[in-house]
């Protein structure tokens, strides 16, 4: 089936963009791990993973207008928010809590992501909130078009708006009525469930009565589509179909990736007591970047030599974001007073 | 001049607002076509479309969502909610989204939105169309809460609340909306969010209300003038949300004895925050204790019109509370 596969969209994605989403999800995982070191050095007090998201956030980060199109971020969004520009240092800054933090001046807990100049939204904790909001960012866009404010194909401006969450937060009333919003009005909206089976300690069935968060699509008149979401490009394939359809004013999709957190859901929770050792070890088997990284050699478009010097790279840049945030100073005491309202 | 009811007062603002900057958009149930259950977006759904005048799906919740998203945009989202009693779905969304935006993120994002909602009791509307529900949100730094009480202050604190790069809940008194009439400017005009008003000069004693109070208490004034030469100074706050402590020391500066008056049950009520800017900073003024006349602590405003009656404050109420006051 040769023609299928040349009519993927990642089938022209270039040896250079392959390589920087596999290292975007390498340092993204490194990251992560130092974040849980700190956590246990006791020199943070928070740390919540992307680990093993990584394939679905880069694929995802990929197929849209990074740093123009609008995305709502989750917590577990850290290879998605490094894809669309945030860096080490940014994330170190949030897991100290240090003075100037990129995304809250450090009021926010670490891994609430946002970004006025890139077009992130910066998130709540209660989950899916957000989901409706990027319903109404998205209805802004199609307003704006339609009353001559934006011009449809200007790519210097926002085309789409692109939710993340995770499974359980399909149960909220919030993501139904987001979704109603988008489904009715066919908004350019993306909302990209990642699935890791568990929301905390509640496996999928605890959760829905269905067996793919993308049939509830159906309820509200949007395409949904599942995809595994350890396979980094079939993620980038369906969400590059997704924007399209966006771009051109087809309406909304519902993506759900299917992937697994190996790790427990923050530093404070202990998977052991919901979850048998045996499962996590079955599912680091599947973890995105060792399957991407295979298929980069198998191509011939990742060397080991490539692959040590990223190592050594992503390894000098964590020590740098972590180092540069240990030196930053904390914020005044006073900073706690200041942007309660906007002038 | 020409004399509009309160809720012409409103429309008129809508209209010319969406006239003036084509960010505005109005979104709510039945806002389009409809008009508005009580009327307030008659006629704006034919001027301007239902690209700009937008019925919403039956979801609170979304409607205000969809405002901070549309906000989050640039735009300059109107979002109506049918009656206030009905915004509890959404009190997420305000208290925990639209209020944290420009904090949470550092001063980086804004959310310029307006919520509209009638709210207060006497309709015969019962416990789910009558609820006062500002006191939930005045507690919210982040928010601005508005109540007018007169058409001029209608209009020109709805365009200040457009105009205002903040969340700002707008409250409007349904039970005035056309039993107060009054003079209103053709033509643009703001009345700033922030300043109380003083709806009449007095030296005897202060009353500070807002909405439909407000209105009731400066007949009550009339009426305590009339009929026992009592000179009171009617404080109409309308914006309790920042508070305008100035305004309320001023007064009691001048007259030494404070009457509040709210229909929202007493307990909890902004009255007490008033009381409280009393007894912080003007307790040396003061020459009575602080009164609230205030709806009874019962969860809402029952249906039968005798209950009815007795939970709401009335001017015959209000100007009974003037005189034991008065008297102390």
């Amino acid at each position: 089936m040769a023609t299928r596969i040349f009519a993927r969209p990642s089938a022209r994605l270039k040896p250079e963009q392959l390589l920087e989403m596999f290292w975007l999800m390498l340092l993204s995982r490194r990251l992560d791990e130092r974040a849980w070191a700190l956590h246990r050095q006791g020199k943070i007090a928070f740390h919540i993973s992307g680990m093993g998201h990584e394939g679905a956030q880069v694929g995802a980060a990929f197929a849209i207008n990074r740093g123009v199109d609008y995305v709502h971020p989750y917590y577990r969004d850290l290879a998605l928010a490094l894809a669309l520009g945030i860096t080490p240092t940014d994330f170190m800054m949030s897991l100290f809590g240090k003075k100037g933090e990129y995304s809250s001046k450090a009021r926010q807990m670490p891994s609430h992501f946002g970004s006025k100049k890139l077009n992130i939204i910066s998130g709540s904790s209660p989950v899916a909130t957000q989901v409706p909001q990027a319903a109404g960012l998205a209805f802004a866009i199609k307003y704006k078009q339609q009353t001559g404010l934006l011009d449809p194909d200007d790519t210097s401006q926002p085309r789409l708006a692109l939710a993340c969450l995770g499974e359980g937060s399909t149960s909220q009333g919030e993501w139904h009525e987001g979704m109603n919003w988008a489904g009715v009005h066919r908004l350019p909206f993306i909302c990209l469930v990642q699935n890791n089976l568990y929301a905390i300690s509640v496996p999928l069935e605890g959760q829905m009565a269905v067996s793919h968060v993308a049939d509830r699509a159906a309820a509200y008149g949007v395409k949904g589509v599942w995809v595994d979401g350890n396979d980094v490009l079939a993620v980038y394939d369906v969400m590059a179909e997704a924007a399209q359809r966006a771009y051109q004013g087809e309406g909304p999709t519902l993506v759900e990736a299917k992937t697994y957190r190996p790790v427990p859901h923050s530093s404070d929770d202990d998977d052991r007591s919901y979850r048998s050792r045996e499962e996590v070890e079955e599912w680091k088997k599947k973890d995105p970047i060792l399957r991407f990284e295979k298929h980069l050699m198998d191509e011939g478009i990742l060397t080991q030599e490539r692959l040590d010097e990223y190592e050594t790279r992503a390894r000098a840049e964590v020590d740098h974001a972590q180092h540069a945030a240990e030196a930053a100073p904390d914020p005044d005491e006073t900073d706690a007073l200041g942007e309660v309202y906007a002038d | 001049m020409t004399v509009l009811t309160l809720i012409d007062a409103i429309k008129q603002a809508m209209d010319e607002e969406l006239e003036r900057d084509p960010r505005v958009f109005i979104t709510g149930e039945d806002v389009g076509k409809r008009g508005g259950v009580f009327r307030a977006t008659q006629g704006l759904y034919d001027k301007y479309g239902g690209t700009r005048v937008v019925d919403s799906p039956l979801a609170e919740l979304s409607i205000v969502a969809i405002g901070i998203g549309a906000a989050l945009a640039d735009l300059r989202p109107i979002c109506e909610i049918q009656f206030a009693d009905f915004i509890h779905p959404a009190f997420n969304q305000i208290v925990n989204e639209a209020a944290k935006m420009h904090y949470r993120s550092g001063g980086q994002w804004r959310v310029p939105l307006v919520i509209r909602a009638p709210y207060g009791g006497g309709i015969s509307g019962a416990l789910y169309h009558s609820q006062s529900v500002e006191a939930f949100f005045t507690h919210v730094p982040g928010l601005k809460v508005v109540i007018p009480s007169t058409p001029y202050d209608a209009k020109g604190l709805l365009k200040s609340a457009v105009r205002d790069p903040n969340p700002v809940l707008y409250f409007e008194p349904k039970k005035g909306y056309r039993a107060i009439k009054g003079d209103v400017p053709p033509g643009d005009y703001t009345v700033p969010i922030g300043p109380a008003r003083v709806a009449r000069e007095g030296r005897d004693l202060s009353a500070f209300a807002y909405g439909m109070m407000a209105h009731y208490t400066v007949l009550a004034a009339e009426q305590v003038a009339r009929e026992d030469g009592l000179d009171v100074e009617v404080i109409d706050l309308r914006t309790l949300l920042p508070v305008d402590k100035e305004a309320i020391l001023t007064s009691i500066q001048k007259t030494g004895k404070a009457l509040i008056v709210h229909e929202d049950n007493l307990t909890m009520g902004y009255g007490a925050e008033v009381a409280a800017v009393l007894a912080d900073d003007g307790f040396e003024y003061l020459d009575a204790p602080v009164r609230r006349l205030a709806g009874p602590d019962v969860p809402a405003v029952p249906f039968a019109h005798t209950m009815q009656e007795f939970f709401m404050p009335n001017p015959d109420k209000i100007a009974a509370a003037m005189r034991d006051l008065a008297e102390y």
